[in-house]
Order: C-alpha cells, then sequence, then structure tokens
C-alpha cells in the first residue's frame, strides 16, 4: 500500500518537471510575441485551434507527431543503453533510402506483402547505419556522438548524390524536371490511409513500436543487459554481461527505430524521398527523448506535443501574423528547460530529487 | 565586556534531521566539542554521524536544533559559511582534481592572484610549503595528484582545509583507505595540528583507532547519542556492544581447517595494469577446498589485477589459471562464474551492484538470463521478487522493502546484499575481496560468520584484505603480496605479527 503510494507520488513528481517546463516556455513565448507588439492570447488560441481544435486539426497533429514519436524512441533507447545517439538524422535517410530500393524494385506484389517487406528494408537500412557507430564504440572506443554526426553527413551526401545523379540516374526521378526528388515506390508498398484522410498507418506502427521497446527494456533479458550497461558498465561485466555486444546491439536498435521512422513518414506520404525531407526530424528527436526523460511510454506524450506545436503554428501564424518559426523558439525554451531543470527548480523552489531520476543519458558518455 | 565564555568551540543541540524517504537519521543529537579535542565519533553505518557531520559542514539543513560556535548561534546554509567559520571537513572520497598539481589542488577556490586575472603560483607554493612545514606533512607542492599515493592524497586534502584556516577540523573514515603505516602518520600528523589547537572530530568504526588516539569517545546509534566515554575508561568489548545495541563476537570461532583437493591452482601468472606496467609478475599460489588462503599487502601491489585476472574481468600476459584441474585463463567472466566461481569484489558501489536498480534486479544480475529467473527473453518477475526475499531474510539484509533502489541501503547492508547473491548460488571457489571495508562492526561479523560458514562447506576461499586483522582472524594459511609477487607463504596459527607487517612493507629479512 506504501508503496503504490510511494510510486504514484514519484510518478507525479517526474511528470511535473517536464509539465513546468513546457508550462515556463509558453509564458516566455507568450512574453516575446506580446515583446514584439502582438497579441499573444490569439496567436495561443491560434495555436491550440490549430493542433486540436477541429477533427482535422487532431489528424493533422497525429500525422505530424508519428515520426517524431517513432525517431524519438530510437534516441531514447540509445539513451537507456547509456550512449548517444546523435545520428537519428543519418539513420532516417538511409531506412528510407532502402525502403526506397525496395518499394520501387519489388512489384506487382500484394500490399499486405509489399509494406511490411518495404518497413523491414527500411528498419534494416537504418539498422546498419546505427550498428557502425555501435561496432566502432564496441571494438576500438570511438566515441558515438563523433561517429554518429560524422556518418550523418555521409548519409545526407549520399542521398543527394542518389537522388540528383543523372548520368546514370540511380534513384533519382527522370521524369521530374527539378531532380530534386527520388521515383515513387509502387501503390502497393504505400501505407494505407484512414477516413480518406491524411491519417496513415504509420502511428499505429508507432504505437506498436513503443509497446515493443517498452516490453524489450522492461521485461526481457536483452533490455536488461541494455539498461545495465547504460547504468553502470562495470557491474554489466562483472555480472558476466558481453558489454561491447551490448552497445553495439543497442545502437543498431536504434538505428533501426529511427530507419523506421522514415520509412514510415516516407510511405505515407506519397512514397517519395527528397534530399531535404527530413529536415532536423532526427534532431528533434533528441529533444523528444529527453523531454520524455527516455521513458518509451512517455515519448508518446512528447512526440504528441512536438506534433501539436509545429501543426498549431500554421493557424497560430495567420491569426496573429506571427512567423510560424516562433514555436521553434518555444520548443527550444522547453528542450533548454528540461535539459537544465535547475533553473525549474529555482524558479518553483522544487526540492532536489534523488539522482535515480535523472536521465540515464548523462552517464554514458564524456568517458 | 565579554560574556562568560563558553568551554566548548562548537556545540550542537537537539539536533533532528528527517529524510524525504521516511528515514530519521538524528534524532535530537546533541554534541560538544571543547577547543583543541580530539574527538572520535564512533557509530555503525547508518547511525547517523556522516547526517551530523554534514550538517556541522552546512551541507544539510536540519529540521530543527542549533548549533553553536564559541557559544554563539550561528547559520550554516552551506558549505562555504562552515568554512568561512572556520570549519573544516576531509570527507571520506576525496575531492581532488587529479591532473593538477598538490598547490593547484590547494589553492583551487581560494586563488592567491597578482592583480584580478592572473595566478600567482610562486607565492601559492611557497604558502603551501610553509604550511606543510608548519604542520609536519610531508608533501612535494609541485606533484601531480594523480602520481600521489592514497595517504599523499589525503595529505593534500588536510592542507586544502588548513590553507583555509580551519579550526575545527572533520574527519570522515579517514583511515578507511589507508595502509597502516599511512594510518600511523596521519595520527601522528593529527596529534600536531591538535598541539597547535585545531579542535578534531573523527569518525570511524574501527574501535582500535578511537581507543588509542580520542581524547574522548561518543558513540550513535539511531541518530542518537548513546555513549560518551573516556578511552581509558573503557573496553573494545564495551564499546561495541554499545555501537551495535548487543554483545558482538570480535573474534570469530572458528575449527581447524580440513582441505581437501586443490581447486585454484595458479602458475607464473603474469598481469598488465592500466598503464602497462606489469601488476603481477610470476605469481603461483593455490588454494584447497576448505582452507581460506589469506592474501596480505599493502593496497597497490597487484590484488585489483590478480583478482581481475582470476574472474576473467583482465586479460592476463602469461601463466596460466587452473580451476578443479581445468585451463580458464582466457575465459570470459561468466564462463568462469559458471564454474562455481563467486567474486566479492573490492568495490561494492561501482562494480558489486548497480546502485539506481532495485534490490530485486541487483540480486539477480548475475543470473538473470537463467531459468527460472528468465523463460528465453522475456524475465519471470515473480521468480526474481521471491528470489529477492528469500535473500533479504535469509541474509537479514535492512531495507523497508526490495523494490528500493540499492543506493538506499547502508554499507552494510549493500555489502550482505552482495554476500547473499555470491553465496546463494553452488560455488566451488570464493575470490573476496575487502569483504568487510567500510561495514560496521555487527556487519563484519555476520560477513565473517558466513565466509566461515562457506569454508566449512569445502568451499575453496581466497580472502584479499588490507585489513591485517580481517586476515589473522579468518585465514588458515596467508601469503604475503609485494609488488604482484608472493614473497612469503605462512601457516596462520604460526604467524608473527611483527614478522608479516614487515613483508608486507617491502622488508626482506626473513632467515
Amino acid at each position: 500500500m506504501i508503496a503504490t503510494m510511494h510510486h504514484l507520488t514519484s510518478t507525479f513528481k517526474s511528470l511535473l518537471l517536464p509539465f513546468l517546463a513546457i508550462f515556463t516556455a509558453l509564458v516566455l513565448g507568450a512574453l516575446i510575441i506580446a515583446l514584439t507588439g502582438k497579441d499573444w492570447l490569439a496567436a495561443y488560441i491560434g495555436l491550440w485551434e490549430g493542433c486540436c481544435g477541429s477533427p482535422s486539426a487532431l489528424i493533422n497533429t497525429l500525422v505530424r507527431s508519428t515520426p517524431f514519436i517513432i525517431s524519438g524512441l530510437a534516441v531514447a533507447l540509445s539513451f537507456q543503453a547509456g550512449l548517444f545517439n546523435v545520428g537519428a538524422e543519418g539513420q532516417l535517410y538511409v531506412g528510407a533510402l532502402a525502403a526506397i530500393v525496395v518499394g520501387c524494385g519489388l512489384q506487382g506484389l500484394p500490399n499486405f506483402v509489399h509494406v511490411p517487406l518495404t518497413l523491414l528494408a527500411g528498419g534494416f537500412g537504418g539498422l546498419l547505419w546505427g550498428a557502425i557507430p555501435g561496432f566502432l564504440k564496441a571494438q576500438v572506443g570511438s566515441h558515438e556522438v563523433i561517429t554518429t554526426i560524422m556518418l550523418n553527413y555521409i548519409a545526407l551526401r549520399l542521398t543527394e548524390w542518389l537522388i540528383k545523379s543523372k548520368n546514370p540516374y540511380i534513384l533519382g526521378d527522370p521524369f521530374d524536371s527539378s531532380g530534386e526528388r527520388t521515383r515513387s515506390v509502387a501503390q502497393s508498398a504505400l501505407l494505407p490511409h484512414f477516413f480518406k484522410t491524411d491519417l496513415h498507418a504509420g502511428i499505429i506502427l508507432a504505437g506498436i513500436l513503443v509497446l515493443l521497446v517498452y516490453w524489450l527494456l522492461y521485461h526481457t533479458t536483452i533490455g536488461f543487459e541494455l539498461r545495465t550497461v547504460g547504468k553502470n558498465p562495470h557491474a554489466a561485466r562483472y555480472a558476466g554481461m558481453n558489454v561491447p555486444q551490448t552497445i553495439t546491439l543497442a545502437l543498431a536498435l536504434s538505428g533501426a527505430l529511427a530507419g523506421l521512422a522514415g520509412t514510415s513518414e516516407v510511405l505515407g506520404h506519397g512514397g517519395v524521398l527528397e534530399a531535404d525531407f527530413f529536415a532536423g526530424l532526427g534532431f528533434d528527436s533528441i529533444a523528444i527523448a529527453l523531454l520524455a526523460r527516455s521513458n518509451p511510454l512517455a515519448v508518446v506524450a512528447s512526440g504528441l506535443l512536438w506534433g501539436a506545436l509545429l501543426t498549431g503554428a500554421r493557424l497560430m501564424q495567420v491569426r496573429a501574423e506571427l512567423s510560424a518559426d516562433l514555436i521553434k523558439i518555444v520548443q527550444a525554451l522547453i528542450l533548454l528547460f528540461v535539459a537544465a531543470d535547475q533553473i525549474i527548480r529555482q524558479l518553483y523552489r522544487l526540492r532536489e530529487t534523488k539522482t535515480s531520476e535523472k536521465t540515464a543519458f548523462s552517464q554514458g558518455w564524456g568517458n | 565586556m565579554k560574556e562568560q565564555p563558553t568551554p566548548f568551540v562548537l556545540e550542537a543541540r537537539q539536533i533532528t534531521k528527517h529524510f524525504p524517504n521516511g528515514v530519521v537519521a538524528n534524532a535530537g543529537l546533541a554534541l560538544q566539542l571543547r577547543p583543541g579535542e580530539f574527538l572520535a565519533l564512533l557509530g555503525e553505518n547508518g547511525a547517523g554521524k556522516s547526517t551530523l557531520m554534514n550538517i556541522l559542514y552546512g551541507l544539510y539543513q536540519p529540521d530543527s536544533g542549533e548549533i553553536l560556535l564559541n557559544g554563539q548561534p550561528v547559520q550554516l546554509p552551506n558549505s562555504q559559511a562552515a568554512i568561512a567559520a572556520g570549519i573544516g571537513m576531509v570527507h571520506q572520497h576525496f575531492h581532488l582534481v587529479p591532473g593538477m598539481t598538490v598547490t593547484e589542488n590547494v589553492i583551487l577556490g581560494a586563488e592567491v592572484k597578482h592583480g584580478l586575472f592572473f595566478l600567482d603560483y610562486k607565492r601559492a607554493t611557497h604558502q603551501v610549503m610553509a604550511l606543510a612545514q608548519q604542520y609536519g606533512l610531508e608533501i612535494d607542492p609541485a606533484a601531480l595528484v594523480a602520481d600521489l599515493p592514497v595517504g599523499a592524497q589525503q595529505r593534500v586534502e588536510l592542507l586544502k582545509v588548513l590553507y583555509r584556516q580551519a579550526k575545527i577540523l572533520i574527519l570522515d573514515e579517514p583511515t578507511a583507505v589507508l595502509t597502516p603505516q599511512e594510518t600511523k602518520d596521519l595520527f601522528r600528523m593529527l596529534q600536531n595540528l591538535k598541539k597547535q589547537g585545531t579542535a578534531i572530530i573523527f569518525i570511524t568504526h574501527k574501535l582500535q583507532e578511537a581507543l588509542q588516539s580520542a581524547d574522548r569517545i561518543v558513540v550513535l546509534r539511531s541518530g542518537k547519542v548513546v555513549g560518551e566515554v573516556l578511552p581509558s575508561e573503557t573496553t573494545e568489548k564495551e564499546l561495541a556492544t554499545l555501537m551495535v545495541g548487543r554483545d558482538v563476537l570480535l573474534r570469530i570461532e572458528k575449527s581447524s581447517a580440513k582441505p581437501g583437493e586443490t581447486v585454484l591452482d595458479v602458475r607464473e601468472l603474469q598481469v598488465f595494469d592500466d598503464r602497462q606496467h606489469l601488476a603481477i609478475r610470476q605469481l603461483a599460489l593455490e588454494v584447497r577446498a576448505g582452507e581460506i588462503l589469506g592474501l596480505a599487502g599493502v593496497e597497490g601491489n597487484g590484488q585489483t589485477e590478480l583478482v581481475a585476472a582470476l574472474t576473467g574481468l583482465r586479460a592476463i600476459a602469461g601463466g596460466s589459471i587452473l580451476l578443479g584441474g581445468k585451463e580458464v585463463a582466457g575465459a570470459s567472466p561468466r564462463q568462469i562464474s559458471s564454474l562455481g566461481v563467486a567474486h566479492i569484489p573490492e568495490d561494492r558501489q561501482k562494480v558489486g551492484l548497480v546502485l539506481d536498480y532495485p534490490l530485486t534486479d541487483n540480486t539477480v544480475l548475475d543470473l538473470y538470463f537463467q531459468k527460472p529467473f528468465a523463460n528465453g527473453i522475456s524475465r519471470n518477475k515473480q521468480a526474481i521478487e521471491a528470489h529477492t526475499q528469500r535473500l533479504i531474510t535469509d541474509f537479514d539484509v535492512r531495507t523497508p522493502n526490495m523494490k528500493v533502489s540499492a543506493r538506499m541501503l547502508s554499507g552494510g547492508n549493500q555489502q550482505k546484499l552482495i554476500i547473499a547473491r555470491e553465496f546463494t548460488r553452488e560455488i566451488k571457489l570464493l575470490i573476496a575481496s575487502q569483504p568487510t571495508r567500510g561495514v560496521d562492526v555487527g556487519a563484519i561479523e555476520f560477513i565473517h560468520q558466513q565466509i566461515i560458514q562457506k569454508r566449512a562447506e569445502g568451499v575453496a576461499i581466497l580472502l584479499i584484505s588490507a585489513e591485517l586483522d580481517e586476515i589473522l582472524a579468518l585465514a588458515d594459511r596467508i601469503a604475503v603480496l609485494f609488488r604482484g609477487k608472493i614473497v612469503a607463504t605462512f601457516e596462520a596459527a604460526k604467524v608473527d605479527r611483527e614478522e608479516l607487517g614487515l613483508l608486507m612493507a617491502g622488508g626482506k629479512n626473513l632467515h
């Protein structure tokens, strides 16, 4: 009984901080709007109506949030293993490229075969791109932050080349005069849409992946190894766990999730990839994982928040004649307050929590 | 006109401190310190010693009660205020920057400057040297802290405190990390400080030390002062009883060993340390079933590397390790552990436990993948909880419940948890590294009994300890490790303590 109470209060406490961070960021956002001489109230009403005010707004939010949830999950998984995967961006592209290859290359398959195959290819592409820094870290100790950043550049330039090469055309679309996009995947590889709207099956995939990662982390021996390596690699080695193998696996799985996020995004939006398609999604997912404190279930909430803010920004822009980029300032402030939570603690006179409540990510890097 | 002078430099009145998790660390504590007094604060882990000291040093705020300095009530909202008030503290775990020199470490935060921005390193060095001379602390101000032995690092901590002109010195278990020689040196220096007027509070759970060096001994239990005695008027036994609250066996009873076949046979072992120097050279040793081989030696003579090599945590550079006649050099930690080797690591917090994990996960840290704790890759929560509950009961681990993180347990209970985990599977060889370091008297008794029990069951035991007393109390045979080599082996019954001490220090006047 007492244990349950304790559990409840600690859940409440762990929710309090992100909530206050969001609240404070919104207040500061309002202040900035007011300072530029605009109507902050109208802006925020627009923001709310734009993301949640109507069924179509809600659907837009869900569609927008889907890649954030899956990709945030990818980064959260790496944090759990004490690793900082900054390479989700690159893994998104490589996953999407692999999906394009399989989506275009195979023809005449039924939908229920082609979609899973394409997803698998996308996951595998990301897995490969995540396994490289994992393997390097495990074998020669090169820091994953450096290697994943470098692999981001490689992935981006690789994508550009594959799309823009005209002699011969590799993945580029010969019939597209701009030369900015790939051929589209076969109709059979596209994700099904619901209610004749933009809402596609990616959101279901996101739900399944969240549950799967949660189960993996907290109910399997693999997840136990992953978390142990993240929390205390010395103890993991002492307990007989294979630390290098676990590190490689963690980054590979993280990459696979990011690859799936990229694939679902491509297959849910017409099956075409452009060189700037993801535009920083992989970096936003770091913020999402941080906001969720690496908890796979909380990633759903923070992913939805991210999607909602970006979706609502359009109406906010119209209502208050603001730049939609203002919402990026709010997002940045949220991240700032979550990362530097001392500010929030000071501001609201919150007590210092125990170290166990801190995110796991801060332990594994810098050594 | 001055007020009536008080006889105390420092006084704590009715200090009470609760922690959010319900632990009452201090319950109406009172403590007085006279000028130039050497006060030993004795108590088990969790008795509230460290909490009280952290309150006196401004790191914690008491829920109620007051602190008086020279008779005047003071507020100590943080450690800066305590330092300004002339209180200095040397923590058990040092707070030094290894990559900086002694001088740099000492002046850190109170730098000697040329104008606004420039360090006056020369003057700082002179100040540090003068200070060291004044108090008889031998140190090279230009040496890098990383290169210094533990005892010298502690001197740097002392210098830091003295540099800030502390008149009251708090030492939290200062001898826990020291060799016998270093301990002796430390007490000599502390006596020096005392002569020059510094009042000292000395936290320890080593009865001998309190008896030998303190002017007065205050015993804490469950957050209260349970006794205040003069060393000349008490005994070790009485102190132990006060501390634990019941009679304690200070000397373990054991029957004579009945050694069986050889379980561990190490030959010509060579192991490198992290800096690629040979830490173990041509080492040979043998442990037989049902006997305890005590490995005596000053820390840093290769113990860590030897244990790591035996347990598969460190690659060996040569030689062989035979376990029950089978070569295990090059085997993984899991392979070695599955052959029936249990390992109590020297650093329980860094290696033996995952402090952020609940007790449940910690009790299956090594066997989590086996039945019944897992079915395939799916973990079995019920089986794990049942196992944890059994271990907590059987090994008397004091904890509110099994869901709290291992961090919340006291040092002694953390160690009991590790021992519970390592002892509840079938084992042939036990490698126990510093099994009672930083553990209170009550837990030491329990741990020693458990080790003796394993010996009676026919387990071969390699005991590595920096405590000569522990080796002498438990071991059947004693091997002395010096600079990576076994320099002598004795039957424990025939050993001469002086000779052992000499050999540990590298003296070679063996007939």
